[in-house]
């Protein structure tokens, strides 16, 4: 037994990662070593050849995504690990696979650019670039764990919802979560539930690829199954063949949207903390959230009822709910690890009467919970 | 001799969907293409079981013409995304084709390291000389004073040899044809094909459009007779004279060994982890 299932363990998150995937049934992981998720592929690299599944490290990280897109064409529930610099070579695959809807993960153990800039220290930095990295316009779907026990979670989701949207995901940790280590409960095996893109139950001669249905998601033959179907990049109709039709270009890319903004509720997981009855209320996400929520504590015992708000699920960006709890504050504060990125989100979906304000720190380190219940000092 | 399967050719193409062609008229893609047709025939490798991978470019508009299981990706990435296809399902039969930019310089790290990997599929890197799709600008293989759009004084960089390369970074199967000597391509693709390992394939392809034009050659069938005239077999070069051999380019197998192959050892490598961990337990 590989995952401890029902079981107490002092684990790493990187550790915890890689025992998701096992528990997701990961069949092919890809990757190309990079600080601080190395650890991810070192793990996996023990187990995946024990339990026959593929484990292979590639000539570089565009080797590493493409190899997990193939693998998945071919029947494969594939991952690839990285970070900053590997995330930015893996954009062109990220693309391919949005367009191409093909089921991956991928995790990016962020650390602190920009270039090689500060390899084994923690940052937020690249949150924009998982949502407009790529070339061209799609929707992607991104989790942000804060915990050990989350890394495991998330990483089991990011499969699920890979599967069940048919569109790679992506799991958004940072050097602190990853590298952290924390006593976890593990869940026992029959409270984890896997789910898989369905198989196509047409004749063979009915079977289109990018099949048109009420949930823009339709169900997905791999490759050796009998059912020949063409995948490309080029813009496609729903049999996968090029085209360049006004109305097919405008189904594809219409799909590909409102497959993710139309399911928008299987998608938003935020956190909520006495939001009901503060007038100041902290936005936080990732390994910041857990100062977020120290930093509450603290206003808490000086009397100061500050709420938090956390996304889990960072892409999509949940407008509504953001906006639903946020426009009658007087004051957001948004910590992050990086010069402002989510905090644009927030000033986009919230009324201009509400002051939003920055704790922004670049330097590898953790804003902690002082610098928070100091800023809100400032501006209260 | 192969037998000659024409008739049968149809049967392996999506004609009622995805024809008329992009290729221009005297292109080689097309010739080439009918080769790997006929070496599956021969094979007698079922459509199911088959996939043809490529990257982007001319060349690379081949899959969506064959009725496989195709797969069209990114610039360079193609064998990538085969590695993956073949190490998720062993049993598919995997080829991948290239064109000379394709496989050897944005793709030139990828090819090198599937080679030195040894899993069994096959490339086909298909050698015309340029970058026909983008207009024809030089390649790794852009002969040293050739004209390309983007060589208007000569081609300056020395070219490389796809052969020599993948000889050296450990391809277990290579070989050159062209699309002139059309039987002999059939059978090479048939070896490289059943070769159990990496095998590479460089054909050499004209392409009047892009490269013809830019040097004295715009009418394809030149560039045919080129094809027939400038090559000679690597038999026919036992018996030549060293000064005849001067300019020719060498067609046939240059290397076919044996070497372990890369799922097999996956194989042992799965062996030896149950073994190791069952030991710790
Ligand atoms: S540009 Fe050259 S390689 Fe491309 S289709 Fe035309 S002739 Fe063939």
């Amino acid at each position: 037994m590989i995952v401890p299932w029902g079981e107490e363990e002092l684990v790493q998150g990187n550790e915890a990662i890689a025992m998701g995937a096992i528990a997701s049934e990961i069949d092919l992981f890809a990757g190309y070593p990079i600080t601080p998720s190395s650890e991810i592929a070192e793990i996996l690299s023990r187990y995946l050849p024990a339990l026959g599944k593929k484990w292979i490290q590639m000539e570089d990280e565009i080797a590493s995504i493409s190899a997990i897109i193939g693998g998945s064409l071919a029947g494969a529930k594939a991952m690839t690990a990285t970070s900053g610099p590997g995330f930015s070579l893996m954009q062109e695959g990220l693309g391919y696979a949005c367009m191409t809807e093909v089921p991956i993960v991928i995790v990016n153990v962020m650390r602190a650019g920009p270039s090689t800039g500060l390899p084994t220290q923690a940052a937020q930095g690249d949150v924009m670039q998982a949502r407009w990295g790529t070339h061209g316009d799609h929707p992607v779907i991104a989790m942000v764990p804060c915990s050990v026990r989350e890394c495991f979670d998330l990483t089991v989701r990011a499969f699920n919802l890979a599967e069940c949207f048919r569109t790679p995901v992506l799991l958004l940790a940072d050097e602190i979560v990853g590298h952290m280590r924390e006593r976890i409960a593990f869940p026992g095996e029959d409270e984890v539930e896997i789910k898989c893109q369905p198989e196509p139950d047409v004749p063979i001669e009915w079977y289109e690829h990018y099949h048109p249905t009420a949930s823009n998601v339709s169900p997905m033959a791999r490759f050796g199954t009998g059912y020949r179907f063409h995948v490309t990049g080029l813009t496609h109709d729903a049999h996968g063949f090029p085209t360049r039709k006004v109305e097919e270009v405008m189904a594809k890319l219409g799909r590909l949207k409102h497959k993710i903004t139309r399911r928008l509720d299987e998608l938003e997981d935020v956190r909520l903390h006495g939001l009901e009855d503060s007038k100041v209320v902290i936005f936080a996400y990732g390994s910041v959230y857990r100062s977020a929520l120290a930093a509450q504590q603290i206003l808490a015992e000086e009397g100061m009822k500050v709420g938090v708000f956390r996304p889990v699920t960072i892409w999509p960006f949940p407008d509504v709910t953001a906006k639903k709890y946020l426009d009658d504050k007087e004051v957001v504060i948004v910590p992050e690890l990086n010069q402002g990125q989510i905090i644009h989100e927030v000033e986009r979906v919230t009324l201009d009467a509400v002051r939003i304000v920055p704790v922004q720190r670049i330097d590898g380190y953790q804003i902690t919970p002082e610098q928070i219940v100091e800023q809100i000092g400032e501006v209260v | 001799m192969m037998a000659v399967h024409l008739p049968y050719e149809h049967k392996y193409l999506r004609h009622k969907k995805k024809f008329p062609h992009v290729w221009c008229p005297g292109c080689g893609i097309g010739i080439l293409m009918g080769s790997i047709i006929r070496a599956i025939i021969d094979l007698d490798w079922k459509k199911d079981d088959v996939v043809v991978s490529s990257g982007i470019g001319c060349t690379s508009r081949m899959p969506v013409y064959l009725d496989f299981n195709t797969l069209h990706t990114t610039h360079g990435r193609a064998l990538a995304f085969s590695t993956g296809v073949k190490l998720a399902n062993p049993t598919l039969k995997v080829i991948t084709v290239m064109g000379d930019g394709d496989a050897l310089a944005i793709g030139g790290n990828h090819i090198i390291h599937t080679a030195r990997r040894n899993m069994d599929m096959t490339a086909i890197v298909v050698n015309n000389n340029n970058y026909g799709m983008t207009g024809g600008q030089f390649s790794p293989t852009t002969p040293e004073g050739a004209r390309t759009s983007t060589t208007p004084y000569g081609m300056m960089e020395p070219n490389f040899d796809v052969c020599d390369l993948m000889s050296g970074a450990g391809a277990t199967f290579v070989a050159r044809g062209t699309v002139y000597h059309v039987m002999e391509l059939d059978r090479i693709f048939k070896r490289a094909m059943e070769k159990k390992g990496f095998s590479v394939v460089e054909v050499l392809s004209p392409c009047p459009t892009s490269f013809g034009r830019a040097n004295n050659q715009a009418d394809p069938v030149d560039m045919m007779e080129s094809l027939r005239d400038d090559t000679v077999t690597v038999k026919q070069a036992t018996k030549m004279k060293q000064q005849d051999l001067e300019g020719k380019i060498l067609r046939g197998i240059f290397r076919d060994v044996d070497v372990p192959e890369y799922l097999d050892r996956y194989e042992e490598l799965c062996q030896r982890a149950r073994e190791r961990l069952e030991m710790n337990q």
